[in-house]
């Protein structure tokens, strides 16, 4: 295709995906409680709110906490599993490899009912912390399928070498596949704790009356209106998922970790 | 290192963690979802143990079928929309340097990561009066004064593919990014004209991938939960809507779990198509 049409092609694309954001950014710096775009006056108060109102501050932590806990937990449960499924031949353990995928491809909603029902009968409906494990199973499919990945780019050689010279199989793991596979898991880390920030149907059906996510937070002011900080909260979302999928492409082969093949040495 | 069987017991020693995490929080959690969805609802919102088949029965109504019907109907709207829209584009940064595709990559992952909720508010704030499109319409002489777009079909619509389309990339980038460039290049020395080539050497090469994808963005759709609510009237609610409303509001977890376990054997249904797909083309 030509050069001209296929820069016309991406700029709507790239326009499409932008235009909500930009409204969003726009009308986040309204000096007035008003959505409005063009916004009225420059004002950056309402992302001085995020941190200064308590209701939002509150729910900004127990979002970076949920996040933090729930993607240590998916590493914690992926790790062991893909090291497993990497260094032994034992065909019937793909089941648990299938069961770290499922979550993940079916409707959310389905997950979410299932935990539902499940603190329920087990008596601890609303607990906190039934919402970290629950959004660790929940997004254990990226880790485990970031550290597949990584485990598939060691090179066996490397790893034969320090066994042949003596080492064991938990030394071997430590020193030397641990460091090649680390960008993987810390990629594997930060897509866990990215989407934990912005879930909200796991979230509100385990702790949802219990405990206010950002995302619970923004659904429930969304209902009584509109508030300018729901603006600013979700301008700082997106620069924030930016930002951190910016340092893994940066630290990491995001294109490798996407699917595409190794980059070519060049 | 060569992979081995394990020899003891203690070779297994890491699946013990991740084996319980999953079967407790995973399976246990699927089957008491499953095992609900035939219990026998109590006045009230409790339920008892029960093996009945009231909750599927009520899957024969009109109105079930209805909501059904729409659930499936926007799905694979928004798969046909996304697909289109995105197949061409995913090709062409799959042609663009590295470099710019990690640009790319990065902003589609931020889209994808987006909350639903941050998504809905994003497009009622782009479809409202005040601070909506139409403000610029009428700027630019095409409109005499701006409206509010939503609630309505378009709006969801239009939502769900906004949401859609960086997964529908995402699933698609792997296979046409590794499709064997000589390929084009040979159509190209052939004299095809690049849309040419395009439509007669990388979509016939690529049909079992954009049938898989049409799957796969289906079954993502179709646990779009929020977008409706926020930018849909109660005819554009979806079946995730009626199952969480059946759960928490109504209080009736049989006929929401009954309602999930549709929902589960349908994905999983669909998801098993994908496969079938993905394999014959491999054979292929």
């Amino acid at each position: 295709m030509s050069t001209a049409l296929t820069r016309l092609y991406l700029a709507c694309v790239a326009i499409f995906l932008a235009a909500p954001i930009v409204v969003v950014a726009g009308v986040s710096v309204n000096e007035r409680q008003n959505l409005t775009f063009p916004p009225q006056g420059f004002s950056l108060s309402w992302y001085a709110a995020i941190f200064t109102d308590d209701g939002w501050r509150q729910a900004l932590v127990n979002s970076v906490l949920l996040a933090t806990l729930a993607a240590t937990l998916a590493v914690l449960i992926a790790l062991p599993l893909a090291w497993f499924l990497w260094r032994r031949i034992a065909p019937w353990a793909n089941v648990f490899r299938l069961l770290g995928v499922a979550p993940f491809v079916l409707p959310p909603v389905i997950t979410a009912l299932g935990f539902l029902t499940f603190w329920t009968t087990a008596g601890a409906y609303g607990q906190w912390w039934t919402a970290v494990i629950s959004h660790g199973i929940f997004f254990v499919t990226l880790p485990l399928v970031t550290l597949t990945l990584g485990f598939a780019s060691v090179d066996r050689s490397l790893v034969e070498a320090a066994s042949t010279m003596g080492a064991s199989d938990r030394r071997v793991l430590r020193t030397v596949v641990l460091p090649l596979i680390l960008p993987y898991l810390v990629s594997g880390f930060a897509f866990v704790f990215v989407l934990s920030l912005n879930e909200y149907i796991v979230a509100y059906m385990t702790v949802g009356f219990t405990m206010e996510t950002l995302p619970i937070k923004i659904f429930n002011a969304l209902r009584y209106g509109y508030t300018p900080t729901m603006a600013s909260v979700s301008v700082f979302f997106v620069a924030l998922a930016a930002l951190i999928f910016g340092l893994v492409a940066k630290f990491g082969d995001l294109p490798r970790l996407l699917g595409a093949l190794p980059a070519e040495e060049s | 290192m060569r992979r081995e069987a394990p020899k003891s017991v203690a070779d297994y020693a890491p699946l013990v963690f991740p084996g319980f995490m999953l079967v407790a929080f995973f399976v246990v959690p699927f089957g008491t979802m499953v095992a609900v969805s035939f219990f026998q609802r109590q006045q009230g919102g409790f339920y008892t143990p029960a093996f009945i088949f009231d909750n599927y029965e009520r899957f024969l109504s009109a109105f079930f079928g209805g909501v059904l019907g729409f659930s499936i109907m926007l799905a694979v709207m928004v798969a046909l929309v996304c697909v289109a829209i995105g197949f061409p584009f995913t090709w062409l940064i799959s042609k663009a340097s590295r470099r710019v595709q990690v640009v790319w990559l990065v902003v589609l992952l931020s889209v994808l990561s987006l909350s639903e909720v941050i998504i809905g508010f994003a497009w009622s704030t782009l479809f409202s009066r005040t601070a909506g499109i139409t403000n610029l319409l009428v700027a630019i002489g095409l409109m005499a004064e701006p409206r509010a777009l939503f609630p309505g079909f378009g709006a969801v619509l239009t939502a769900m593919v906004y949401q859609a389309l960086p997964y529908t990339v995402l699933i698609l980038y792997p296979a046409i990014v590794r499709l064997d460039p000589t390929l084009t290049e040979a159509a190209r020395t052939l004299g095809a004209s690049p849309i040419r080539a395009f439509f007669n050497v990388v979509v016939p090469g690529l049909r079992n991938t954009i049938v898989a994808t049409l799957i796969m963005v289906f079954v993502f759709a179709l646990g779009a939960y929020l977008l409706p609510q926020i930018l849909g009237r109660p005819q554009h609610w979806t079946l995730s809507v009626l199952i969480t409303d059946q759960a928490i509001y109504q209080s009736n977890m049989p006929f929401a779990a009954a309602m999930a376990v549709f929902l589960v054997l349908m994905s999983l249904a669909l998801v098993g198509l994908t496969l079938l797909v993905g394999r014959k083309g491999e054979a292929a």
